[in-house]
């Protein structure tokens, strides 16, 4: 049996060890939010937070991160009320959507250390997720407006 | 129950009063809601098939998308369309994606497919009458109540209002009387200059299930007793399955079973990881059959003897034989563009459950009306009995209009009795796609005496989509996705010869974004540069004299300029390309700002795109499309390649096959021309122009056209 704290949940799941996260978090959890992309930590489809760092679940074995706080998508705010989440909408970032939940939860990270990131740390921090609708320009915009509004906010 | 009307040619509409007293218009209600993927509780509307539009007492409107939602935004356009004409509120309409049936059949298309950028285009004005006529018979039923004239009477937001006493009844307050009054015989459409929603940025519907993770595509499908299931295929175009073991896949914890399927051996279990596992033990013996020695290389060589075949006619004007023949001057060229994949970023999958009387099937589709036709023929069941549910697509760009995945899901769900979703992983993605076809093209230009060009002659060697796909279409040796964007060449010269050789190495081909257009316009527009780099004349100015009677290319020609600066020298390093596109009824002009590296790495810094898609229904979406489609052709100009070795696709992951990030990201500026022509497509017009473009601003900075894509230089 292996403990899991997602999303402020205890689970206790009895799997194989090897196991990637993602694939806990899809078929035994239920949460669907964290996508299959690549497999082998290429597209950051399935990023998740394990202790607040940005993981890629589809190759973090299940045991590696027996006992941590694993936050997904599902659970980075009530309501979608996180600041990235609504300049999200505000700047139509979305367009199939598939990648997103792996672009949010990267930049969530980034704006957590780095609450004024610059373009260029933007850029750095985000170029792990792929985005075939080609919705970089706007996530820029989104991570801009989000970190500008924490500024305001503080 | 209802009747049936016709208004227009197409536009079957039924008109239903049924148990829960509300008014039913034209398409069907499913089972399933849009969004968050919830069931649609409708207790105070109608629940008939047949409706586009269905009013509630409780004044919500739902509204029918017939349309795959991939990203472009239809799931926001079509809705628009309906609300517009029946004046609603709209934030009380509520959005349902529609199954499979033949009410939803595109127009332009002949059955339920997302495709081909023609969502707007065929359904512009069949759910504009359908709101329309929802509109006239919820005025008469308020008339009818108030015992006053109709014309008395107007709606605003979701109400019809007397304009003499102010008297005011809401669309759910009339909704019961409505459902009785005589559909209208015909309906006037509202005047553009009335429109309310079109041509304004509403909001995509879509976006809040997208940021929260709520959104359910193919892959997040869940039903009770629901197995996964992967499958081993033939790694070699055309191979058969030999023979397999299947005894270590089986001692997998959670593989309940394996067995062979038509496309190769699948492997059942509790849950993608085991499935994987089980997989991965295999031992399995192919039959690579005829093209076990295929390679790029040979391809090559097969595409340049094939060049030497004369060729279906596409296009002839005038004589270009004898003008090139006696020209001053000649130019020549060989462009060649590779087989590409479409790795939409949600890897291929479907979810079906067969049982002996149905079959109902969970897919992020393009193609609906195929996919009912896929289970039919293999579940022997009535197409009727096929229910169709359209998930999120994570991506489709032509890749999710073909029936492979949902086979193979049907198939295993009939093998083992439950629900089973199919999973493809990256690699099974990358490597059993059906592939933008690989061209090799010979061009060559006459120069007359004056420097006026004389003739153009195009020779295009490749693979044809539609011979598989639509065989009864390729007419005379020539289908026309192969030679769109060639074909169709809008410059003014006076002799024009296109040809084509349609010659197929084995590697399946299909629909990628922009299709024959996303290579054919490369090779036109580069070498168009060429013959304005001979002839010392400017790349712009050189496109906008032979544009003459082709005023919407030149006028986003000159819109893409303008606001590049073109004719004012570009930022120090950088140089400039331009290239323009007729495409799926619009017009897109792009100029890319590019500089290349002392190694020979090029980068991308700006791209400036002008289009005229004629009346916009989301200017919005229309930018958005427009950079989606350049980030996904810069991709394939910058870095994207399939090739083949020992008949296999050699590359496997976004490893190697790499694609546009953001520390590439150009920036991107999108200008629209305001247009009272009818709606083009926006889907793809976006991605012919910037292969080209960038293309043409590396010959600039090099001085070396660029002939073969991906560019590599050095």
């Amino acid at each position: 049996m292996i403990q899991l704290y997602v999303n402020g949940n205890q689970y206790s799941v009895d799997i194989d060890p090897g196991t990637p996260l993602l694939w806990v978090l899809r078929d035994t959890i239920g949460l669907t939010g964290t996508k299959y992309g690549c497999g082998i930590a290429a597209c950051g489809a399935c990023t998740v937070h394990v202790d607040g760092e940005p993981a890629r679940a589809c190759v973090t074995p299940v045991s590696s991160v027996a006992g941590k706080h694993i936050t997904t998508i599902e659970g980075l705010s009530k309501d979608g009320g996180h600041p990235l989440q609504h300049a999200w909408i505000v700047e139509e970032v979305p367009q199939c959507g598939f990648c997103q939940s792996g672009q949010i939860m990267t930049a969530a990270a980034l704006l957590a250390r780095n609450p004024r990131p610059t373009d260029t740390d933007i850029d750095d921090a985000m170029s792990g997720i792929i985005c075939r609708c080609g919705t970089y320009q706007r996530i820029r915009r989104a991570i801009r407006r989000a970190a500008q509004s924490k500024v305001k906010e503080e | 129950m209802g009747e049936m009307v016709t208004i227009g040619r197409r536009s079957f509409l039924k008109i239903t009063a049924a148990a829960g007293g509300g008014l039913l218009i034209g398409f069907y209600l499913p089972a399933r809601a849009s969004g968050s993927g919830g069931r649609a509780s409708d207790a105070t509307a109608a629940f008939t098939p047949n409706a586009w539009i269905r009013v509630g007492t409780d004044d919500v409107v739902t509204l029918m998308v017939a349309s795959s939602e991939m990203g472009q935004g239809v799931m926001t356009a079509i809705p628009m369309l309906a609300a517009d004409e029946l004046d609603a509120d709209w934030s009380k309409v509520r959005i349902e994606t529609a199954p499979a049936a033949r009410e939803y059949f595109n127009p332009l298309i002949g059955q339920q497919l997302t495709g081909g950028s023609t969502a707007v285009r065929a359904f512009w004005m069949p759910v504009r009458q359908a709101g329309a006529t929802a509109r006239a018979m919820l005025l008469d039923a308020a008339a009818a109540t108030w015992r006053v004239p109709v014309v008395e009477c107007r709606t605003d937001t979701g109400a019809v209002i007397h304009r003499t006493s102010g008297r005011r009844l809401s669309y759910g307050a009339l909704a019961h009387r409505a459902a009785t009054r005589p559909v209208p015989k015909s309906v006037a459409l509202k005047d553009p200059s009335e429109f309310r929603f079109i041509g304004t940025p509403v909001p995509r519907v879509d976006t809040p299930a997208k940021v929260v993770g709520a959104a359910v595509f193919g892959q997040d499908v869940r039903l009770p007793g629901m197995l996964t299931a992967l499958v081993l295929r033939c790694p070699v175009f055309g191979g058969k399955l030999a023979g397999f073991d299947a005894s270590a896949a089986l001692a997998v914890a959670g593989v309940r079973q394996v067995f062979a399927i038509e496309s190769g051996v699948a492997v059942v279990a509790d849950g993608f990881w085991p499935a994987k596992v089980g997989r991965d033990a295999l031992h399995v013996h192919w039959n690579e059959g005829a093209h076990a020695g295929l390679s790029s290389v040979l391809i090559e060589r097969r595409f340049q003897a094939a060049a030497l075949r004369p060729g279906a006619i596409a296009r002839s004007l005038g004589n270009a034989d004898a003008a090139e023949a006696r020209s001053a001057r000649k130019l020549d060229a060989i462009y060649e563009v590779p087989y590409l994949a479409h790795a939409c970023m949600e890897p291929m999958n479907c979810t079906a459950d067969v049982r002996a009387d149905s079959c109902e099937i969970w897919a992020p589709t393009q193609a609906q009306t195929g996919a009912q036709r896929t289970a039919a023929k293999i579940t022997g069941l009535a197409e009727e009995r096929i229910k169709v549910h359209t998930t999120f697509l994570g991506g489709g760009f032509g890749r999710r209009s073909e029936q492979d995945f949902v086979a193979e899901a049907v198939q295993i769900s009939k093998s083992v009795h439950a629900p089973v979703q199919l999973l493809w992983t990256r690699e099974d993605d990358i490597q059993h796609d059906f592939y933008r076809p690989a061209t090799y093209n010979r061009l060559s230009a006459g120069i007359g005496t004056h420097g006026a060009l004389v003739s153009w002659r195009h020779h295009i060697v490749g693979p044809s989509i539609f011979a598989r796909v639509f065989p009864e279409s390729v007419k005379n040796g020539i289908d026309r996705t192969s030679v769109e964007g060639a074909a169709d060449l809008p410059y003014a010269v006076p002799n024009i010869r296109v040809t084509y050789v349609l010659d197929d190495p084995g590697v399946p081909v299909g629909f990628w974004r922009s299709v024959g257009s996303s290579q054919n316009t490369f090779v036109t527009e580069c070498f168009l540069d060429e013959i304005a780099h001979a002839l010392g004349k400017d790349p712009y100015q050189f496109r906008r004299q032979l544009l003459k009677k082709h005023p919407r290319h030149r006028a986003v020609l000159d819109l893409a300029a303008t606001n590049a600066g073109w004719g004012s020298p570009p930022p120090a390093g950088r140089h400039r390309g331009i290239a323009v596109a007729g495409s799926f009824g619009s017009y897109v002009a792009e100029v890319a700002e590019v500089s290349v590296s002392e190694h020979g790495k090029v980068r991308v810094h700006r791209v400036v795109c002008a289009v005229d898609c004629g009346m916009v229904v989301n200017p919005d979406t229309v930018v958005a499309q427009m950079e989606s489609a350049i980030v996904y052709g810069l991709s394939a100009a910058l870095a994207d390649e399939i090739t083949i070795k020992d008949g296999r696709v050699q590359q496997s992951n976004f490893d190697n096959y790499p694609v546009l990030r953001m520390d590439s990201m150009p920036e991107i500026e999108v200008h629209i021309v305001r247009s009272t022509e009818p709606p083009g497509g926006v889907g793809e017009p976006g991605t012919p122009p910037i292969a080209p473009a960038v293309a043409n601003a590396v010959f600039t900075a090099t001085g070396k056209p660029v002939r073969r894509l991906p560019i590599r230089l050095g």
